[in-house]
């Protein structure tokens, strides 16, 4: 049986603030231990691609969870809507690209999807997440308890 | 001497159009023009920056980390680098051969990367690159109709890489950073319960993969004045190829053929590789420009990945994707096909050559049982030379008597086909920009010619917040005349 929601973090742990979506869902993991069972599915990888569309399928609701340079500190939370990307590598894939995917192999309208933006600042291989990311990760970490009710 | 469009005679006083996309913090991909108030094109250089710190990342590590750290710079393609790392440190080892199980499941693993790598190519980039740019309406109804004949393509596509990435879980452990691969061989057998598993999809998968070829040869025959004039230049090609000539992407010999087919080195051992290429650094870029030392700078630069495969080989060893090669070896009619976009149609032969080789191999009973470790006399250096989906990778490392690595050097796919993406970017700019006010579609042919290379931007980090494109068009005296900005999904902004 799938579990309803998903809750989906992507990065690179070895690069600085890159971690924050891999941390997030390891954290979120153990926060909500047993009462997560048969409720919430996590996932988390290195980089978005198309095959992660088969994943969405049979959800109520997906949080997609990374890192960003760009948004709001401590977070920012928003729905996504399917979009194809048109970028010159396979080397990255956005969400709304994902939930393009999704429409194109299952004709129909993905699950309620929500994009939560967790500010970093630094991605440098080899560097541990920096204070203020962590700080940035437990802000989102409360927001979340409240999305997986 | 300067290859052409390289450097302006007289950059002072020519407008400069940046197209920056962006997907690492160290903002990696850059293509710069310099037009002057006609708008002629006189310089148009892509700018790579390839991260470098790999090498001293790795040194003074134990070797037997080696296979699994290298992975560590990218989500995408850690295969490679997985297997690169581990045929060097079976030579460091003495360890060469490793035993016939040994071998077998690390090309399984190395088979199942390609097709999905092939797979995810086509199915994302490729499909809507070949729907673009058509003036004529005969063209487009044509291009339409194929697609239209192929509504399942997408399906198709993801279950091929989905394929892929079970063959790679089942060998290497994960799907992604999996352990399976060690200096002088492997961990583990492929389990009965996995082989079965992958056996029950390869039929389809080996079909699916059939229609792929298809649908990219006929979208490339359909538009063929577009198709074989886009980007397109002449070159030599180089890989790696089996010691009788066949197509071997696992491991081989090295050979390269000049732009008239004619060998131009051939039967190298890949230990010897310095002997052979030379990498020169210019001012402009942080990746290098190797080329065959034998024929220098200017004419010794080669291309590498499924274009030079397809054509150095003198065939591939199963049977329908050498049916395809020979298709595609008819298109040249005689001569060799140099086409930038027939890079999409070359990577579809080899996704079929790789479902076929994956259903060779998992009937091998090799792959379920046998001895998978071997040892010899310690070397302390070895070159591991492996085709990635991308083109030819080489790995090299020296490892002192205390067991850590001393000395590591990296020549990558994207780095050897650094001069032939330049060379695309400007036959593109020749034919499409020069003379012509600066509009997107315009700057998106750009990005087509250097999408049909899909370069390793030694990515693995992705933050959200960097537009993909951002161009800056400045006067001769700095001033911003325009500042476009391209989010993923295609929207324009003028800034």
């Amino acid at each position: 049986m799938t579990a309803p929601l998903l809750v989906f973090g992507w990065g690179n742990a070895s690069r600085g603030d890159d971690a924050l979506g891999p941390l997030f869902v390891e954290h979120l993991r153990g926060r909500l231990g047993a009462s997560a069972e048969g409720r919430v599915d996590f996932l988390d990888d290195y980089q978005l691609q198309v095959e992660h569309a088969l994943d969405l399928v049979g959800r109520e609701r997906v949080l997609f969870v990374d890192a960003s340079l760009s948004c709001a500190a401590p977070f920012e939370a928003a729905r996504i809507e399917p979009q194809r990307d048109r970028t010159f590598t396979t080397h990255a894939m956005s969400p709304a690209a994902v939930l393009q995917v999704y429409g194109q192999l299952q004709a129909g309208e993905p699950p309620a999807c929500t994009l939560l933006a967790i500010r970093g600042e630094r991605f440098v291989l080899g560097e541990p997440p920096g204070a203020a990311a962590l700080r940035h990760l437990d802000a989102a970490l409360g927001w979340a308890l409240d999305w997986v009710r | 001497m300067a290859f052409d469009l390289e450097t302006a005679t007289a950059p002072e006083g020519l407008r400069r159009v940046a197209i920056d996309p962006v997907s690492r913090v160290e903002g990696h991909g850059k293509v710069t023009i310099l037009l002057d108030d006609q708008h002629r094109v006189h310089q148009v250089r892509l700018h790579i920056v390839e991260f470098r710190g790999f090498e001293k990342f790795i040194e003074g590590r134990p070797y037997w980390e080696v296979p699994v750290m290298v992975q560590r710079l990218c989500g995408i393609c850690p295969v490679s680098h997985h297997l690169a790392a581990s045929k060097a440190m079976d030579r460091v080892l003495g360890a060469h051969p490793v035993t016939p199980s040994a071998e077998k499941i690390r090309r399984l693993m190395h088979y199942g990367q390609i097709l999905q790598s092939h797979a995810l190519h086509f199915f994302h980039l490729s499909s809507p690159d070949l729907l673009f740019g058509f003036d004529s309406e005969v063209q487009r109804r044509n291009i339409v109709g194929v697609i239209e004949k192929h509504p399942d393509i997408a399906k198709k596509g993801v279950m091929l890489r989905k394929f892929g990435q079970e063959v790679i879980r089942v060998t290497a452990g994960k799907r992604v950073h999996g352990t399976g691969s060690v200096p002088g061989g492997m961990n583990k057998h492929v389990s009965r319960e996995d082989r079965e598993l992958l056996l029950r999809d390869i039929g389809q998968t080996i079909e699916w993969a059939q229609d792929a070829v298809g649908i990219a040869r006929q979208l490339h025959q359909s538009n063929a004045a577009l198709y074989d004039g886009f980007g397109s230049f002449r070159s030599n090609m180089l890989s790696l190829v089996r010691r009788d000539g066949a197509m071997d992407l696992y491991d081989g010999v090295l050979r390269a053929r000049d732009a008239a087919g004619k060998v131009l080195l051939d039967g190298a051992s890949d230990q010897s590789y310095l002997d052979l290429i030379e990498e020169e650094v210019r001012p402009w870029t942080y990746m290098k420009f190797p080329h065959l030392k034998s024929l220098g700078r200017d004419v010794g630069w080669y291309r590498v990945g499924p274009l030079a495969r397809v054509q150095n080989c003198d065939f591939i060893p199963t049977p329908r994707a050498e049916a395809q090669r020979q298709d595609f070896l008819a298109w040249g009619k005689g001569t060799p096909v140099h086409a930038t976009l027939a890079y999409h149609w070359a990577r579809m032969i080899e996704a079929l050559h790789a479902a076929e080789v994956i259903e060779q191999l998992l009937a091998d009973p090799d792959i379920l049982a046998g001895e998978l470790m071997s040892t010899g006399a310690r070397r302390g250096e070895g070159v591991g030379i492996i085709e990635a989906p991308r083109g030819t990778l080489i790995h090299h490392y020296r490892v002192g008597a205390d067991d850590l690595v001393t000395m590591c050097n990296l020549v990558v796919s994207t780095t050897h086909n650094n001069q032939a993406m330049n060379e695309a970017v400007r036959s593109v700019a020749r034919q499409y920009l020069d003379g012509h006010e600066i509009t997107e579609g315009l700057l998106n042919r750009i990005e087509v010619a250097i999408r049909a290379y899909d370069p390793c931007l030694s990515c693995a980090t992705h933050a959200l917040g960097r537009m993909p494109l951002d161009v800056s068009v400045l006067g001769p005296d700095g001033e911003l005349l325009d500042h476009v900005l391209k989010s993923h999904d295609g929207t324009l902004v003028h800034a």
